[in-house]
């Protein structure tokens, strides 16, 4: 005999399943007046630092439908590369910008959108930067334990060139599965990032 | 030692696998290549923060938050626990959201398709901040079983539904809460894609005769774990921490 690790087990996953907004975007379910606001809808204060963008796109499935009963979830830094968390050591994040987004895919349309900012820049685990990024989560029916990954910019193919976790993916060409497609149109920037289950194109998810 | 390090590696074969065929959204809705492994770098080891303006006083007492004529109908529940992590310590200062149908089984969602009326003083949404120590508490009505459109004649156990986020981005969890006795557990094809006996027990909340109220509510106990810390003597990282 030798002796006993004294550590616990995560407590396993079960699917989200269809009826996450209620507890999750209660308003937007049409339970009102129980949360005075859905947590994570707001996440631009008025005086944040950084460029506005929206980010928009639908999670496909393995047949190309778009489903409509997702949430997706967002967390980035702020446009200085610093997390608004109580685990950011680094420095003081900007207070008008949350770092953190939830939205729903539309019931009709399965089209998500999230109103934010362009992150900066945070380090890797050996210093080194990585480029600019927004990491999902994605949780649905069917899903059965929620799914992680990363959005970057096309218009950082610099910075995305030397990022030390593209630099991992063994099929390099998967790598566009991360890259949401910038257009600028009226002034507005709209980075489009679609999320695909299965398929020849499917997001690369990650284990973190 | 301080447990600011990453976090310890999330063990796939203890949860369900993606593609559970007798789930059968899972077909079409699992990932089929394999996933990319990434040691944690900050964007994982952060997470948000929740303001103390962010819950409402009757946010974790589901029997009053939506009631509007009287309380739900059903029976009353205190259902409490910890947030814990793999190391044992409580999660302080965490949100924690619940979701569910109410006694009947239904829940207030337009496209839910089950004949058991809506309650109109039940609107089955809660959440509640963890305490110093990882505590959090509910009060809600049991709620009922109900069918769902998978085999024909397949019916979800009675189950609550929680959200967890924990202090970083890499612990968040979603997942579902049974109850101690239930026989559906064991046949319902969501349930049961959690591959080990022992791993999917630990979804079964404990009925809990101490902490029942009297001539109110019976209570049931729900302790969730999230992925603990390493200790960050032993970690090797230059980005800052």
């Amino acid at each position: 005999m030798v002796q006993r690790l004294d550590q616990l087990r995560e407590t396993p996953s079960q699917t989200a399943g269809p009826y996450i907004h209620i507890g999750a975007t209660p308003n937007h379910a049409g339970i009102a007046g129980v949360y005075r606001q859905d947590f994570g809808k707001t996440m631009v204060g008025r005086a944040a630092k950084g460029e506005r963008i929206a980010v928009v796109g639908h999670v496909f499935d393995g047949l190309g439908e778009p489903l409509k009963d997702a949430l997706i979830e967002i967390w980035q830094a702020d446009a200085a590369g610093l997390y608004n968390s109580p685990q950011e050591r680094r420095g003081k994040a900007d207070p008008n910008f949350a770092g953190f987004g939830r939205q729903p895919t539309d019931d009709e349309t399965g089209e998500y959108r999230f109103e934010t900012i362009k992150p900066g820049q945070v380090p890797f685990v050996d210093g080194t930067l990585m480029a600019p990024h927004i990491t999902f989560w994605i949780v649905a029916r069917g899903i059965n334990v929620g799914l992680h990954t990363r959005m970057y910019f096309s218009d950082e193919a610099a910075a995305n060139a030397k990022c030390p976790v593209l630099a991992r993916l063994e099929q390099r060409a998967r790598a566009k599965s991360l890259i949401a497609q910038r257009s600028d149109k009226g002034g507005k920037v709209v980075y489009r990032f679609d999320i695909r289950l299965q398929g020849e194109d499917e997001t690369v998810f990650f284990d973190i | 030692m301080e447990e600011s390090g990453s976090f310890y590696q999330r063990d796939r074969a203890w949860h369900p696998p993606p593609l559970t065929p007798q789930y059968k959204t899972s077909l079409l809705r699992s990932p089929r290549m394999p996933l990319l492994s990434l040691e944690n770098t900050i964007s994982e080891m952060t997470g948000p923060l929740f303001g103390h303006g962010l819950i409402g006083e009757l946010d974790n007492d589901l029997l009053r938050n939506y009631a509007k004529t009287s309380e739900p109908i059903g029976p009353r529940i205190n259902l409490y626990g910890r947030v814990l992590d793999e190391n044992g310590r409580g999660v302080p200062n965490t949100l924690v959201e619940i979701w569910q149908a109410n006694a009947g089984g239904r829940y207030r969602h337009k496209k839910e398709g089950y004949t058991a009326p809506l309650d109109p003083n039940f609107g089955g949404c809660g959440r509640t901040i963890t305490d110093a120590e990882g505590r959090y508490w509910f009060r809600t009505v049991r709620p009922g079983p109900y069918p769902w459109p998978n085999r024909v004649n397949d019916w979800r156990p009675a189950h609550v539904h929680f959200s967890l986020f924990g202090s970083a981005f890499a612990q968040r969890l979603v997942t579902q809460m049974y109850f101690e006795g239930d026989p559906m557990i064991w046949q319902c094809p969501i349930a049961t894609g959690v591959p080990d006996r022992v791993a999917l027990e630990q979804l079964v909340a404990a009925l809990d005769r101490n902490n029942s109220t009297h001539m109110d509510s019976l209570a049931y106990k729900f302790d969730i774990v999230l992925r603990g810390r390493r200790s960050t003597p032993f970690e090797n990282r230059k980005e800052g921490n």
